[in-house]
């Protein structure tokens, strides 16, 4: 047992980067999560094989918000692009990026994963079971497909329609992915709280443009190893 | 010798209550090579060497290394002074070890050639030339921490602060750790709950609930030190 | 680092990157355009030739090209009902040979090759984009996966040790948890070593 005292790294510098080391740091341990839960592989749930994959997408933007969330995304897709297996699978390269019908699908986690941080910013500290379960159906279903659809019909050379009722079959799955999403990230914000800064709040205007919101967080935790 | 000075600071943790400070007027000015640092866990010994290089910031009074704030020379301060963890394993930040090592130096100012010859210098003095290639998850404990001191110490600091280095180490890789830090030319400052490596040390300081209760020569302090534990 | 990179000095291996990509989007293109079998016929043994010069090892290629199979097994009927089974044909035909050329060049390029050439290609960006920050995001994840990893092992250890099963929330909360704790670690290291500075 250590007692461990996490930095605020909020001293008034004059270099103040525009994402402080434990913002960089909370990033990479989120697309290395999202890489994990590829290497995890598919869970069945009665017919339908569920990825964790998507449901990482989904968590990046409910626990990290829109800001930090969408960057462990675009993070975690570019070091796939360039050849890391790390697509559920051992996917990887710019074929899944490009050709693939499932490309459109991609893109969409990056969308999504924004909608739902930026959405979740809004609700935040509370983080109330409805609206958050709105958010993350939103982001995490609405806005993957929204891409997803799209791309795979005009690469399988489909009608909208055709494709998007192909996708129908994944909807529990994504559903179940959807609640327990919301479910474990409560219980990460309660734990740790102020991952994500309020949004939708009047701020001090001095405040407005610093990035003390992100920095700003817990004081002190402890680690138990 | 460097000279460290705490000018009467304070430290308690946002949000916390008004009574709840880590750390209450300290005042301390630290000049001496090899200096120890004991106290029960949660007794802020780790804020105070957190704000030695800027870890963490004073919430009153201020602190300076070598007549440079730590606050507003952040930069000059931390080039001054190597910080060593706990965990080795969330120290290390690059994927192999030699990357690691040289990740200290880069933003420097110097040229590729002498990174990469002051890296090879700094691998061979701990005995890690063997494993430069090697991912940092497939070190042992006891290596990891010797690349955390390496990569440390492959900037040349002046100071080296380290927070109970040896606390997750075995027997074996605890008494090698020491023996390096032991040998280091650099001011050493260091957290720990291994007393017997504080015998030959020139001071120590003990801290309890936020204050410094004893800081004299390690037989004194050290004796303070265990008649509060008992 | 190990990607899906299969080691190799063939042509194909030792191309620049930035011409292999171009020639495979150009590739891709035309292939798109092909409205007849006879030229998607040509098309494949062209891509097939490729691969046995790249001598990349078939099981890997699979690994790779297989996923999109029962997509088209899905699609192809649909298609045919629609548009008729030339369409269906044409369609399957021209989206297996540009999926096995975007695996090609995956499969002969290197991390650091590709990283090189994503490097090149944002320089035109750089008063946008901080090459240096770039760089250290994807080192530090590289290092990042096997220390997840490692916590996921150990909270499932945990968990088998209480002799509990537990519910995907009961693994994934403490997972997250002590990530994001060793995450402030590592911003601390970072920190501790000039990365704010």
């Amino acid at each position: 047992m250590t007692d461990t005292i996490h930095a605020r790294s909020d001293r008034p510098s004059r270099a103040r980067r525009v994402l402080p080391a434990r913002d960089l740091a909370q990033i990479a341990i989120f697309a290395a999560l999202i890489a994990a839960l590829g290497l995890a592989g598919p869970l069945n749930i009665g017919p339908v094989p569920i990825t964790l994959q998507s449901m990482g997408v989904m968590l990046a933007g409910a626990i990290l918000g829109p800001r930090k969330g969408t960057l462990a995304l675009l993070l975690f897709l570019a070091l796939t692009a360039v050849g890391l297996p790390l697509l559920a699978g051992g996917r990887g390269g710019i074929g899944p990026f490009t050709v693939s019908p499932a490309a459109g699908y991609l893109y969409g986690w990056l969308l999504g994963a924004f909608v739902i941080g930026h959405l979740t910013a809004r609700l935040m500290p509370k983080y109330p079971f409805w609206p958050a379960l709105g958010a993350t159906i939103l982001g995490g279903i609405g806005a993957v497909y929204l891409l997803g659809i799209p791309v795979m019909a005009f690469n399988l050379g489909l009608p909208l329609w055709t494709a998007a009722s192909l996708n129908v079959a994944f909807i529990p799955g994504d559903l179940i992915k959807v609640v327990v999403t919301v479910l474990v990230a409560g219980q990460v914000h309660r734990a740790y709280p102020g991952l994500i800064a309020r949004i939708g709040r009047p701020r001090n205007p001095a405040d407005a443009g610093s990035t003390t919101g992100s920095a700003s967080t817990t004081g002190s935790t402890s680690t138990t190893a | 010798m460097s000279s460290i000075t705490f000018d009467r600071v304070s430290h308690r943790f946002e949000g916390a209550a008004a009574s709840g400070y880590t750390l209450r007027d300290i005042r301390l000015t630290l000049t001496e090579s090899r200096i120890g640092i004991v106290g029960a866990n949660g007794s802020g010994k780790s804020t105070l060497v957190r704000m030695i290089n800027g870890l963490v910031t004073p919430t009153e009074g201020s602190v300076t290394v070598d007549g440079l704030s730590v606050k507003k020379q952040a930069r000059e301060v931390r080039r001054r002074v190597g910080f060593i963890f706990t965990n080795p394993d969330n120290q290390i930040v690059m994927p192999t070890v030699e990357e690691d090592v040289a990740f200290t130096l880069r933003r420097r100012g110097l040229s590729a050639a002498e990174i990469a010859e002051r890296t090879a210098r700094t691998l061979d003095r701990f005995g890690l030339t063997a494993l430069a290639d090697r991912p940092a998850h497939r070190l042992s404990g006891g290596q990891k921490q010797l690349l955390a001191l390496a990569a440390v110490l492959v900037a040349e600091p002046a100071i080296v602060v380290a927070d109970e280095p040896t606390t997750l180490l075995d027997a074996r890789n605890t008494r090698r750790i020491q023996e390096l830090l032991r040998t280091l030319s650099q001011q050493l400052i260091v957290v720990t709950h291994q007393l017997d490596l504080l015998d030959d040390f020139d001071r120590v300081i003990v801290v309890e609930n936020g204050e410094v209760v004893a800081d004299d020569r390690p037989a004194i302090a050290l004796g303070a030190y265990r008649a509060l534990l008992s | 680092m190990i990607g899906l990179y299969s080691p190799g000095t063939s042509l194909i291996h030792r191309a620049p990157t930035l011409l292999k990509l171009l020639l495979l989007s150009l590739g891709v293109g035309v292939v798109a355009l092909f409205g007849d079998p006879r030229q998607l016929g040509v098309a494949l043994i062209v891509v097939v030739a490729l691969f046995i010069i790249a001598g990349v090892p078939l099981k890997a290629s699979v690994r790779q090209i297989a996923p999109i199979l029962w997509m088209l097994l899905l699609a192809v009927p649909v298609q045919a009902l629609l548009a008729g089974w030339l369409v269906a044909g044409l369609m399957a035909g021209r989206l297996l040979i540009a999926v096995a050329l975007a695996a090609l060049f995956t499969l002969t390029t290197t991390v650091t090759a590709v990283l090189e050439a994503f490097d090149q290609l944002l320089r035109p960006f750089s008063r946008w984009i901080d090459a240096e920050r770039v760089g250290l995001l994807v080192a530090l994840t590289i290092r990042c996966i096997p220390l997840v990893t490692e916590i996921v092992s150990e909270v499932l250890e945990a968990r088998t040790a209480r002799g509990t099963r537990g519910t995907l929330r009961a693994l994934a909360v403490p997972v997250i948890v002590r990530s994001l704790y060793a995450a402030d670690a590592l911003g601390e290291a970072l920190a501790a070593r000039g990365v704010d500075d």
